[in-house]
């Protein structure tokens, strides 16, 4: 084909089918308007859903990477993998803790989990939230760090004292007045507490949910105190590196399994999760929305390259005496196939290349005036562009065959 | 002087359902280079088909075509393209021209399938074309601005730019008014007494046919006559002998 092309040099077959092209200004962008907005919408769907899902791999490493929680089993499992309504369910005990700490490798921190929900009250203030119960660790696993005061001490722990370190949201709430809200006394419920440390902020994550909006306590405190209960709701552990979470995860399994007496065959009455775990689900999650996103985007880029099709042929029809014209000063069939072709192909990149443009302007405009987090892809750009090149070829392919195979005669009698 | 085109013994025919049209039943004659050779004949006779077949456009049934001592019989598609695109300017009668598109463009374009010429070269040749029919400074005009007979200058001038050997028209005049086509024949005698290019001019109108050295009157698809032109009109003075107009002035 390249011996071919090279008979009638490249430079005036682009000069045919540009001038060809100029003749219809009007036509030709109506005939690209089809590509141009199956591009820009492939390019823009895959740089929405490229964006969210690094943020949402962002939120969690932010939430701690390498973090393992253990849930008491619950036979609701719901679609994601999410499941539900653990509280309900009683296994966990500190003695699973114990165990975990003193059997598994590969761990650097472990902390029991209970919650109450419930009102934390300042004076005339009051704000609606949860109180975590866990060990200092918890700070450690989760990534938190303390902004003002300190952190509660194992002292603190084994005495039940009642104190807590609270998230910038509580301060928000409760401190309307700018007191400093260290070594202040609020009271969650009826029972008070003495405010030791507020947490640095950590804002909201890639689910709109409000990561200051924490209340954190001994968890003896809670479980005494507030819950008066023996039972955790969660065991969180940090493996000492993300490669080593998932041997940990099996350490983990086999400890609690052999705390809690199951024997081979028996299903287990907890479920652990690793972070990754996580991302990945919500990553697969969200990776089948852009595949699906950008599947009905590019439905618009075939639809485009239909669209050519169909111009070409008209095209071909009504240029009929042209192509008999050019037969008869000396155009062979693949001169006229290869001068259609171009055209197809020129009017398809055109329109790739203005896609891309308008695809990347609609992305960085979603991105500034809806903030929602969107990364454009070069693979992106390069994929759509190269569809859309392949889709003047192929949707160019058959008229322009049709067009090298006319009689001359009869073209250039053809009313 | 050497023969252009000789042809032995051609037919053509075309089938049509389960009809076999026979346009062309055994047509024999030859043409020198330099001669001036105008088609004549009845509606039917087959003249178009006769010059379809001498321009390549079309093949003989039946029967020999040596174009400039090439047998066109053995030719493919391809090779018959690059023999028109080398040797043949076509003139139509329906002009032909490129709609939207500057008589220099249109002049240009059998010199875009050639392989090997320039952008200069291409515009510095069709300008010379141009030129050759009066038109130079009409060349940025599209056909929709300019008259018929200027349209059809432009087309020969498109038939000029290649240098052919011969130059093919079928009823280049049939569009025209007398004064046009005397405008038009002024033209072709001149192309055809100063530059010496050889003629084949299909017509059915007498005085036309005039103007040219010979006449080959077909009849029912075989040649009824051929007889050369002892008393050749000059255009040019059957042109100025038209009430005067000053639409047209020949240097
Ligand atoms: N493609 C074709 N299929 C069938 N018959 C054809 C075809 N082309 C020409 N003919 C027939 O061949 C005969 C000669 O046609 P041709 O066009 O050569 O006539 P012509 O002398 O040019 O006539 P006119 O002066 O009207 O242009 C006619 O009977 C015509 O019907
Ligand atoms: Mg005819």
């Amino acid at each position: 084909m390249i011996i071919k092309l090279v008979k009638m040099s490249v430079i005036n077959l682009l000069r045919i089918a540009l001038k060809a092209l100029q003749r219809n200004k009007l036509r030709a962008f109506l005939t690209m308007l089809g590509i141009i907005i199956g591009v820009a919408s492939v390019i823009t769907m895959m740089s929405i859903g490229e964006g969210s899902k690094q943020s949402i791999t962002a939120t969690f490493s932010n939430m701690g990477a390498n973090m393992i929680t253990v849930m008491p089993y619950n036979n609701m499992p719901m679609p994601g993998g999410v499941r539900l309504g653990a509280a309900s369910v009683q296994t966990l005990t500190l003695s699973d803790v114990t165990k975990v700490k003193e059997n598994v490798h590969n761990i650097s921190a472990v902390s029991p989990g209970v919650s109450s929900s419930g009102q934390a009250i300042k004076g005339a203030n009051n704000w609606p939230t949860s109180m975590q119960g866990v060990s200092p660790d918890y700070l450690f696993i989760r990534k938190l760090s303390i902004a003002k005061g300190t952190n509660f001490t194992d002292e603190q722990i084994r005495e039940s004292a009642k104190v807590c370190v609270i998230g910038q949201t509580v301060v928000d709430n409760l401190f309307t007045n700018g007191v400093n809200p260290v070594g202040q006394i609020i009271r969650f419920g009826k029972i008070p507490f003495q405010v030791i440390g507020v947490l640095a902020p950590k804002g909201q994550n890639t689910f709109g949910q409000d990561q200051d909006d924490i209340l954190l306590a001994p968890y003896t405190t809670v479980m005494k105190r507030v819950l008066a209960t023996i039972y955790l709701q969660n065991i969180y552990a940090s493996a000492v590196s993300e490669n080593a979470s998932s041997g940990a995860t099996d350490e983990i399994i086999q400890t609690i399994r052999d705390n809690h007496h199951l024997r081979a065959g028996v299903e287990n009455d907890f479920d652990v999760r690793t972070q990754a775990d996580l991302i990945q689900t919500i990553g697969s999650t969200s990776s089948m929305m852009t595949t699906l996103l950008t599947a009905v985007a590019g439905i618009s880029l075939v639809i485009g390259g239909i669209g050519i099709m169909n111009i070409m042929y008209v095209s071909v029809t009504e240029r009929t005496r042209e192509i008999g014209l050019r037969m008869s000063i000396g155009a062979r069939g693949k001169d006229i196939m290869w001068q259609f072709l171009t055209e197809a192909v020129m009017i398809s990149i055109t329109g790739g290349l203005i896609g891309v443009t308008l695809g990347i302007t609609a992305s960085l405009t979603i991105s500034n005036l809806l903030s929602w987090p969107t990364i454009i892809s070069e693979s992106s750009i390069i994929i759509s562009f190269l569809v859309c090149a392949l889709t003047g070829v192929f949707f160019g392919y058959y008229p322009a065959v049709k067009a090298s195979q006319l009689d001359p005669i009869e073209a250039l009698r053809y009313e | 002087m050497g023969f252009i085109l000789e042809i032995k013994e051609l037919k053509r025919e075309f089938v049509v359902g389960s009809q076999i049209v026979r346009a062309l039943k055994g047509v024999s004659f030859s043409v020198e280079t330099g001669e001036f050779l105008t088609i004549m004949g009845s509606s039917g006779s087959g003249k178009s088909t006769m010059l379809n077949i001498l321009g390549c456009l079309d093949k003989a049934t039946s029967g020999e075509y040596l174009l400039d001592g090439v047998n066109v019989k053995q030719l493919d598609r391809d090779a018959l393209a690059t023999l028109r695109n080398k040797k043949i300017g076509f003139v139509f009668q329906a002009y032909n021209l490129l709609p939207r598109t500057s008589a220099l463009e249109n002049v240009e374009l059998p010199l875009l399938y050639q392989k090997g010429v320039s952008h200069k070269d291409r515009r510095d040749r069709a300008m010379t074309a141009l030129e050759q029919v009066k038109l130079a400074d009409r060349y940025d005009h599209t056909p929709s601005q300019l008259s018929g007979g200027q349209q059809q200058r432009v087309a020969i001038a498109r038939a000029l730019v290649n240098e052919p050997v011969m130059i093919l028209a079928d009823e280049a005049t049939g569009n025209l008014d007398t004064r046009t086509s005397y405008e038009i024949m002024t033209l072709m005698q001149e192309l055809n007494q100063d530059h010496k290019k050889t003629i084949v001019f299909v017509t059915h109108e007498p005085d036309i046919a005039a103007f040219s050295s010979r006449t080959v009157m077909l009849r029912d698809g075989i040649v009824q006559r051929d007889t050369p032109n002892a008393n050749i009109k000059s255009a040019r003075e059957a042109l100025n002998s038209l009430p005067v107009s000053d639409d047209y002035q020949i240097s």
